[in-house]
């Protein structure tokens, strides 16, 4: 079973000087699975995925992603995952065919492919208007959705989402979620991080941070029962923010 | 290869869609040449001035006419007294007053000299001091005609100075490299520092680190298209200032293109450093504008020459790159001197450059960890 899972995490333990930023994380992501990554801010989530990223180095421990090691071939992990962040990382003054290209051209896919696959992308997307127009143009959701395809463009294993739902109304989340349930049936591993407790919900797993440590890693059933709580966000209050409870 | 050429189409689309980026990069030199060349002008042309002729002898009349006719000067009135001369300064457009004494022409081949007074004013004390060095050196002149043609032959001992290089003491001579320094290093350092530090912001820059690119292909794949234009640039200058202003380029155009693309080699390394020292695309441009141009227009022997400078400002002076450039640049176009006469200006470059490269990489591994 082990070529089932797309990402091997053991012992993983990053320090800057004597801050521990990752204190010895052990995880599993398996194949095609929705992998809820949840976490105050300054709990290490960043630093764990841009280990995982292949864009920063373990200071020990084993991180296998795609089938690579972390710590030895990061450039092979970066060919096989696609990233999409916050800000959409698409270039605002280009065209939605430029930026198809462009991602494509930097992930070294021919032009015959490139082309190909953005047709397919613009026929699913119905942006077949949109092609020639530039970026600023087009309304926040459609940037959103176009900007997730081509994070995929180059049919990575893994996808990696940092709060890609950050500053979009309610409609277009759902509907973005529903592109990440396609995908991951597809066959593709998206690993999501999220501040949005009710998407937490919607993954089939998901591990929370405290300190440098998961604290909690399950499905959102299996923890709300442990936590005795109806939401995840209440079991995420009683884990992360005990503070919280006492206030 | 690929990869990388397409990352550099993209840049050169970022450019060309950016309105505000072509001025900044092509708007901007030909203002300057044209500002500088024409405006900011040391030279006089057409200066007014009054004639005040006590003596109306055919050698005043000979001398006001050489005076009037040397291109320097125009004659805005004649005076019949002393007492007009205030007046005339006063009306404005007299800057200076020639006053040939009494029996000027009889005096001069009788005795051998006779007075001309020079009177200017002063209120504009450069352009004072110019009036007066002009009308002394047309008086000299006139001074050898005449002693020349005089049958006596009186052999006067006269000062013949030559001004080698820019006999004409034109100011485009000195504003011309300096407005090449001036733009390449504002183009290059300013441009890449902000164009790499928006990505950043915009969080694009995340984006093309964890694609397989590597991060210097990134950092080339980002200065590959200003460096290009920077030399276009160049060619544009020269060129511009060969058509409107008449300077040729006295020693090798291939040297001082090599040199140019030395330079501009520098200033983009400079630019990644602002870069990796700037968060946001406001301090990038604030950096280049504070930190770079205000110290070439100033420091870099551009306008004002570095040996008249208090001592510490020379330090400081020999510290800042175009300073070494303005040297490499004039010596090349103007007095046409090769690589003997530059290569330690040339080091000094190389080695500012090679410097900038090393603590940008420092500092990008660093971030990166």
């Amino acid at each position: 079973m082990m070529e089932d899972k797309v990402i091997i995490v053991r012992n993983l333990v990053k320090k800057f000087g004597s801050f521990v930023a990752n204190d010895n994380l052990s995880f599993d992501v398996n194949r095609g699975e929705i992998f809820g990554f949840l976490g105050a801010n300054g709990a290490g989530k960043t630093t764990a995925i841009r280990i995982l990223s292949g864009l920063s180095r373990p200071t020990s421990g084993e991180v296998m992603v795609a089938g690579y090691d972390a710590g030895k071939e990061p450039e092979m992990i970066k060919r096989n995952i696609g990233y999409m962040s916050q800000k959409f990382s698409l270039y605002e003054d280009l065209t939605v065919k430029e930026n198809i290209m462009l991602y494509g051209g930097i992930y070294g896919m021919k032009l015959a492919i490139i082309k190909q696959r953005t047709e397919e992308l613009l026929e699913r997307l119905n942006f077949r208007d949109y092609a020639n127009r530039i970026i600023s143009d087009l309304p926040l959701g459609l940037r959103q959705k176009l900007a997730f395809s081509v994070a995929l463009l180059h049919e990575p294993r893994i996808v990696f989402l940092d709060e890609p739902t950050g500053g979009v109304d309610p409609i277009t989340r759902r509907q973005f979620w529903e592109m990440i349930y396609e995908t991951a049936a597809g066959g593709i591993t998206v690993f999501v991080t999220t501040h949005y407790m009710d998407e937490a919900e919607y993954c089939d797993r998901i591990s929370i941070m405290n300190d440098g440590k998961i604290v909690a890693l399950d499905t959102p059933e299996n923890l709300k029962q442990k936590y005795k709580a109806s939401t995840v966000e209440e079991v995420f209050i009683k884990i992360a923010r005990p503070d919280r409870i006492q206030s | 290869m690929k990869r990388f050429l397409g990352f550099v189409k993209k840049e050169f689309l970022h450019i060309f869609r950016d309105i505000r980026t072509l001025i900044i990069i092509f708007g901007i030199p030909v203002a300057q040449i044209l500002i500088f060349g024409f405006a900011v002008s040391n030279d006089i042309k057409d200066a007014g001035v009054a004639v005040l002729d006590l003596s109306k002898d055919e050698i005043t009349r000979k001398l006001t006419d050489k005076i009037t006719s040397s291109g320097f000067f125009k004659k805005t009135e004649d005076l019949v007294n002393y007492s007009d001369i205030d007046l005339a300064f006063k009306k404005g457009k007299t800057k200076a007053v020639f006053i040939f004494e009494k029996d000027f022409g009889s005096r001069l081949l009788k005795e051998g000299k006779a007075t001309m007074n020079v009177i200017t004013d002063a209120s504009e004390p450069n352009v004072a001091t110019l009036v007066t060095n002009y009308s002394m050196a047309i008086a000299g002149d006139f001074n050898r005609e005449l002693s020349r043609n005089s049958l006596n032959g009186i052999a006067l001992v006269q000062p013949e100075v030559k001004m080698f290089y820019n006999p004409a003491l034109k100011s485009h001579f000195m504003f011309v490299p300096g407005v090449i320094t001036l733009i390449l290093i504002l183009i290059c350092a300013l441009m890449t520092s902000v164009t790499i530090t928006r990505e950043k912001e915009f969080g694009t820059m995340e984006v093309l680190l964890v694609s397989p690119l590597k991060p210097i292909q990134i950092i080339l794949g980002k200065v590959t298209p200003y460096f290009l234009l920077s030399i276009i640039n160049v060619v544009l200058i020269l060129v511009m200032s060969w058509l409107v202003f008449g300077l040729p380029v006295k020693g090798s155009i291939v040297l001082l293109m090599l040199e140019s693309m030395l330079y501009i080699l520098m200033s983009l390394s400079l630019g990644i450093l602002i870069s990796t020292v700037s968060k946001t695309m406001q301090q990038a441009i604030f950096i280049s504008l504070i930190g770079l141009m205000l110290p070439t227009i100033l420091l870099s022997g551009f306008i004002y020459p570095i040996e008249n400078m208090p001592v510490i400002y020379q330090y400081v002076s020999s510290i800042i790159p175009p300073k070494y450039f303005i040297t490499i640049i004039k010596n090349i176009m103007i007095k046409g001197t090769g690589i003997l006469f530059v290569w330690k200006e040339t080091l000094v470059i190389l080695g500012m450059t090679i410097l900038f490269i090393f603590i940008s990489v420092k500092k990008f591994k660093i971030r990166l960890q």
